[in-house]
């Protein structure tokens, strides 16, 4: 595995953690249809939530959140749908939102966390 | 004004001015986000939304680029709200942090003081410009990381070269002064009551006749603007794009070519209304050499400004109103070669072509015109006697601004301040109206129909004005003949 990839992997381990302890129920990690693969489903509020978990070493290429960028937002909420289709028992009357998870730091256990709720 | 709010909101980065920005306000964006980062504030990466209110009003320009990063500054957290609150931002940025000078900034700068704010920061080389206006404090800065450590901000402040306006060629350093007019005369003489009256006057003459020479000294006669009225005229030209650095008193003289469209006299622009010769002529001179060669449209542009003082630019986007009160001057030839009726020389031109050119003025702008002066070639003798003429422009002014204080006494308590403004039926019946013996010539040329009784308003103005050069109390026979001579042709 790739150092990038071992890293991301790592970042996502965090913020799971991170959502468990803000009280989230991680639902599904990882999944992935032909338009992609989601993060981070989790269930909070009666709230359906698909996270994007974005890891990086240094802002030096800039800030994970910039590359969260319109196309992205799109591509989210079209894996969002596919995701609630594919599980129409827990996505039932649910309202679906779409959050980001940013790390920046060479190691995620301690690398600074920012956490956007509704990136719409 | 134009308030600017600044507010993040937790959404992935993008940064968004709305209120109707133009593409150079658009790309504040890239300037504000470059020029922060340099100068130590950071920017949160967040939504930013940017919003000028009024949203409705079309904005242009990069005067805006200062107060967007200072906002931002403010919503990010690296500024106290509170600091910037009671100022007033100006100035473009520079990708490093630099700040640039804008046109406009004395208008800006004015209005920032009328709508009772204290305080204005400005890029440096706009600082003379902007402490030109009163009851403002002026706060002039060469960076942005100046601007936010004024506000209280922990940043370092670099030490930078304020970004110096171009500089432009020095205006009419030479003084133009009357006593180069040689053997003229009559014609200084006609200058003199125009500039102590403030009447519009007509120039006509062959080419070499002294016209042009004659026109450009009038600014130099007429009494020295207020500073209010400097303020405007100033105000006008920083509208311009003209750099300001102090105002000057002398009325300003402009002369467009005679290949002048009506926008380019009136101002004009698609989405920015930029001020016309007729504008930059406001509280000065207005000159229009060669007249019968301009558009007939763009002559009978004159007719509102000359009616009311103002003059309307309307596009399909805006409206906007401009001050233009000033003095007219034309300058014409008596036919297309310029040789019609001068002694000794022949006039190729067609009788045809003649009256055409004279037809050229519109009756109405001829109808605003008191004093209509013929400009004849100087005589060889007179012209190199050598002997100066003794009126010098500084006397001359001496002169009319006690005839000025005349008229302005005797007008006093009515809307108008000099002869060339007072409407005809108040000289001809009232107060002021002359006894019949000073009248009779008058009345006799009006009952042959050799004159208008516009033509006869007109005479009367300029009478009363010739008698207040004089000293006079009223206009006797003397004086009414003067003003009879200045109108040509009446009495041949």
């Amino acid at each position: 595995m790739a150092a990038k990839d071992e890293l991301g992997r790592a970042g996502e381990e965090r913020a799971t953690q991170h959502l468990r302890s803000r009280g989230y129920a991680i639902l599904d990690r990882n999944w992935r249809c032909e338009q992609g693969e989601i993060d981070i489903v989790a269930f909070r509020d009666d709230r359906l939530c698909i996270v994007e978990v974005k890891t990086r070493r240094s802002e030096l290429y800039g800030h994970p959140f910039d590359a969260i960028d319109e196309r992205k937002r799109r591509r989210l909420w079209r894996l969002a749908f596919a995701w609630a289709a594919a599980h129409p028992d827990a996505a039932r009357r649910r309202e679906i939102r779409l959050e980001a998870i940013g790390l920046v730091g060479a190691d995620a256990s301690t690398a600074r966390l920012e956490h956007l709720v509704d990136i719409l | 004004m134009v308030e600017v709010e600044a507010d993040f909101t937790a959404q992935t980065p993008e940064f968004r001015i709305i209120g109707l920005p133009d593409k150079a306000l658009g790309e504040a964006v890239q300037r504000v986000r470059n020029a922060s980062s340099n100068a130590g504030l950071d920017v949160p990466r967040r939504r930013l939304t940017v919003n000028l209110s009024p949203a409705s009003l079309p904005k242009h320009g990069s005067g805006f680029d200062l107060s967007i990063a200072v906002a931002t500054a403010a919503a990010g957290g690296a500024l106290p709200a509170e600091a910037i609150r009671s100022t007033v931002h100006i100035g473009e940025l520079g990708l490093d942090g630099r700040l640039r000078p804008v046109p406009g900034v004395l208008p800006s700068v004015y209005a920032a003081a009328r709508a009772g704010f204290g305080r204005v920061v400005v890029p440096h080389a706009n600082a003379a410009e902007a402490a030109l206006v009163p009851d403002i404090e002026v706060r002039a800065a060469a960076s942005l990381a100046e601007v936010a450590a004024m506000h209280g901000a922990e940043v370092e402040v670099p030490e930078v070269d304020a970004v110096e306006m171009p500089v432009s060629a020095p205006a009419d350093a030479d003084r133009l002064d009357l006593a180069d007019v040689i053997g003229q005369d009559e014609a200084v003489d006609a200058l003199v009551t125009a500039a102590a009256g403030g009447h519009h006057l007509m120039l006509s003459g062959p080419p070499g006749a002294g016209k042009t020479m004659l026109a450009r000294r009038l600014p130099g006669i007429l009494p020295l603007l207020r500073e209010e009225e400097a303020l405007e005229v100033a105000a006008i030209r920083s509208l311009a794009g003209e750099p300001i650095t102090h105002l000057d008193p002398v009325v300003p003289f402009v002369a467009p070519h005679h290949s002048a469209s009506p926008a380019a006299l009136v101002g004009g622009g698609t989405r920015v209304a930029r001020p016309g010769a007729i504008v930059r002529a406001h509280r000065g001179v207005l000159f229009l050499d060669e007249t019968p060669e301009f558009q007939r449209v763009a002559l009978d542009a004159l007719r509102q400004p000359l009616e009311s003082g103002r003059i309307e630019v309307h596009r399909a986007g805006f409206t906007a109103s401009y001050p233009a009160r000033f003095q007219l001057v034309l300058a014409m030839n008596p036919c297309p070669c310029g040789n019609y009726g001068v002694r000794g020389a022949e006039c190729t031109c067609p009788p045809m072509a003649i009256r055409r050119y004279a037809g050229r003025l519109s009756g109405p702008l001829r109808d605003r015109i008191d004093i209509d002066l013929q400009v004849a070639r100087v005589a060889a003798s007179r012209a190199t006697s050598g002997e100066a003429s003794e009126l010098t422009s500084a006397l001359a002014r001496v002169r009319v601004v006690a005839a000025r204080d005349a008229a302005a006494e005797r007008l006093r308590g009515t809307p108008w301040r000099v002869n060339g403004e007072v409407p005809g039926e108040r000289l001809r019946v009232g107060a002021l109206r002359l006894p019949v013996k000073v009248r009779a010539p008058l009345d006799r040329a009006l009952e042959r129909g050799t004159v208008t009784l516009r033509a006869y308003d007109r005479v009367l103005r300029v009478a009363w004005t010739i008698a207040d050069l004089a000293g006079a109390t009223t206009p006797g026979i003397d004086e009414l003949g003067r003003a009879l001579f200045l109108k040509k042709g009446l009495l041949a």
